[in-house]
């Protein structure tokens, strides 16, 4: 045999202790399991609170990739499900027209326009992908790319909803603190959420769904049931993005339906490594500040995405949080491989 | 009215059949579905207009090398890239998804977006039917479209190399048994479909100017008109296509220019959310569809 090395990756005992019996001896390895953690949710929840430093600007930027974040959780959450999505635009537009239209025509204030908007709006995305819920692979990748396009050729045509001027004048949000703050609790406690969730018995469901999902047929539960209610739970954060941005924006146009919020999460969720919740986070806001770094560039930050997809894609597949997570949590080192003829 | 609305409908029918050729072609051989198929669309346009304009090359031979050129890009799509996630349909996607953007992102940011970007009419004068006058282009649009069609047919019945093509279309484990190599097969078939997507460019696009977001809406008829159609036959193509091109003059021409585009985007929802096989897709389509 050719004599050559191979590289091997051995558990840190930390990793062993913490999944297998649970026995943690000290502080320092608490702090080793829980560190990342903790810096993220204390760095995220702080973050508003250095406005002074960062400037308005940056704020804006923060929450901006907050609402990208929160459409990257609604993508995973599909993805686990084994429902690709070419366009959580789609989610993102209904919740936007939804609260747009409550506040404008019904006069309802943000506190009450925003939750109703992304309840009415899952309830009607479930409706409208009901039919075409029994589609796999490419194929429900294809109705999701073109729904946001077709509702925004309706609303071009017929003129509903403003048309292609949009709904203007709506209510403002109190400050941009607020935004801020409010999009970062979300982000944060929908990924607890969703994370306990799939730990759960209704997890192991959805889980199994885009595993095997005749296997879970075979079982004798509907398939087609258990996706409508992943696809419900999965349009709540992505139609309150919407809403929330509308409201922060005061208005609402056929650029909620854009090609631009079906881009990012899914650059998101690709960089950060697809089915990872916090993953598809920490993909949303590394690339959602280096694009506005890059905005003097115009369209070639589209480029740009474009050649980070390919190479995340063929180079990086499993993402920059898997990655990072092996790192952290194991060695490697290289070993010949006659060891083991013995 | 009514014969011009026959006329334009066959013309219409004939530009999405040119359109859609390459994308299916590759869909059905290789089973990647080629999202970049818009962006080697226009690309090609941009270069037969360079070569044609700023180099003084003879048209005929422009269009020759763009064909050429655009098939070799193809192909190095399929080795560079696409060959490192075969199988797995969302990274395909995605891959070929972030190469069409890019290039077309490209050309936007290179300044592509002016008013001087056309090609010529290969052929000019017209020709008046009764009332409706047609031009020779569109005429050879009607023609070159049937021709491919032909050839495509010819091609992957009784050619050695279209049959092994055809044969790894049909069940690729038991092509590989009798020794047709997979990753050749699917190589043939982006450079087949980039030299398409090319054919089609320099036939359509002289007939208005080159813009970026040609390049979106070539890839949606190609997705619609493959939907509608299923992979299985030429036949079924073909009548996607009639369906299409006749859908959308009817509605510009009783309602208002802003639903055609509309049409084959509620083509593509109406037919995977009815009936998924598409409208002659046989079993083999559920299959994989459902």
């Amino acid at each position: 045999m050719k004599a050559g090395y191979r590289k091997e990756r051995i558990d840190r005992g930390i990793k062993a202790r913490a999944d297998d019996i649970f026995a943690i001896s000290s502080y320092r390895e608490i702090l080793y399991l829980m560190g990342p953690r903790l810096l993220a949710v204390v760095g995220l929840l702080l973050f508003p609170l250095f406005k002074d430093i960062t400037g308005a600007y940056w704020q804006t930027v923060g929450f901006i990739a907050c609402i990208i974040a929160l459409l990257t959780l609604s993508w995973n959450f599909l993805f686990s499900v084994g429902l690709v999505s070419l366009g959580q635009a789609f989610f993102f537009g209904i919740g936007a027209y939804f609260t747009g239209y409550f506040n404008h025509t019904c006069g309802l204030a943000p506190l009450f326009s925003i939750p109703l908007a992304t309840v009415c709006g899952a309830v009607l995305c479930t409706i409208l992908i009901f039919p075409v819920l029994r589609l796999r692979g490419i194929y429900f990748a294809l109705i999701t790319f073109a729904l946001p396009l077709f509702l925004m050729r309706i609303i071009e045509a017929t003129g509903y909803l403003g048309g292609t001027e949009g709904i203007s004048g709506l209510q403002r949000l109190p400050s941009l603190t607020f935004s801020v703050y409010i999009t970062v609790v979300l982000v944060l406690a929908v990924t607890f959420i969703f994370l306990r969730l799939f730990d759960t018995d209704y997890g192991l469901v959805l889980r199994a769904i885009h595993d095997n999902d005749m296997s879970v047929l075979a079982g004798g539960l509907s398939v087609q049931w258990y996706k409508a209610q992943a696809v419900f739970l999965a349009a709540l954060p992505a139609t309150f993005a919407g809403a929330l941005m509308t409201h922060h924006y005061r208005v609402v146009g056929m650029p909620a339906f854009a090609v631009e919020y079906s881009l990012l999460p899914l650059t998101a969720a690709v960089v950060g490594g697809t089915g990872t919740f916090a993953g598809g986070v920490l993909g949303a806001l590394i690339l959602v500040p280096v694009s506005e770094m890059l905005r003097a560039f115009g369209t070639l930050r589209i480029v740009m995405y474009g050649m980070m997809l390919i190479l995340f894609v063929v180079g990086l597949p499993e993402g920059i949080y898997r990655f990072g997570q092996r790192k952290y949590f194991q060695f490697e080192r290289i070993v010949p491989l006659e060891e083991k003829e013995k | 009215m009514i014969e011009s609305m026959l006329v334009f409908g066959l013309v219409n029918s004939a530009v999405l059949m040119l359109i859609s050729l390459g994308f299916s072609l590759t869909f059905g051989l290789s089973g990647v579905a080629n999202f970049s198929h818009g962006g080697i669309y226009l690309l090609a346009g941009y270069l037969a207009f360079f070569l044609f304009r700023t180099l003084g090359l003879p048209y005929f031979i422009a269009v020759i090398i763009t064909v050429i050129v655009t098939a070799l890009l193809g192909a190095t799509i399929y080795k560079l890239v696409v060959i490192r996630v075969r199988g797995i349909a969302l990274n395909e996607v995605i891959a070929t998804f972030a190469i069409g953007i890019s290039i077309l992102e490209l050309f936007r940011w290179l300044g592509f977006i002016t008013y001087e970007f056309s090609l010529p009419y290969m052929l000019r004068g017209r020709l008046t039917l009764i009332e409706t006058t047609l031009d020779y282009q569109r005429l050879l649009i009607i023609l070159v479209a049937f021709l491919l069609a032909v050839f495509l047919w010819v091609f992957t019945h009784r050619t050695r190399i279209g049959l092994a093509l055809l044969g790894m279309a049909q069940d690729e484990y038991t092509a590989l048994s009798v020794g047709i190599d997979s990753d050749w097969a699917a190589t043939y078939s982006f450079a087949l479909g980039g030299a398409f997507a090319a054919i089609a460019a320099v036939m359509i696009l002289p007939l208005g100017i080159i813009n970026i977001n040609i390049g979106y809406e070539v890839l949606l008829i190609a997705l619609a008109v493959t939907v509608l159609g299923g992979l299985e036959s030429t036949k079924g193509l073909i009548l996607g296509c009639i369906i299409l091109g006749y859908a959308q003059i009817f509605t510009s021409t009783f309602f208002a220019p802003h639903w055609k585009e509309a049409v084959y985007l509620a083509a593509i929802l109406i037919v995977l959310a009815v009936k998924p096989s598409g409208l002659l897709g046989k079993f083999k389509e559920l299959e994989e569809r459902v």
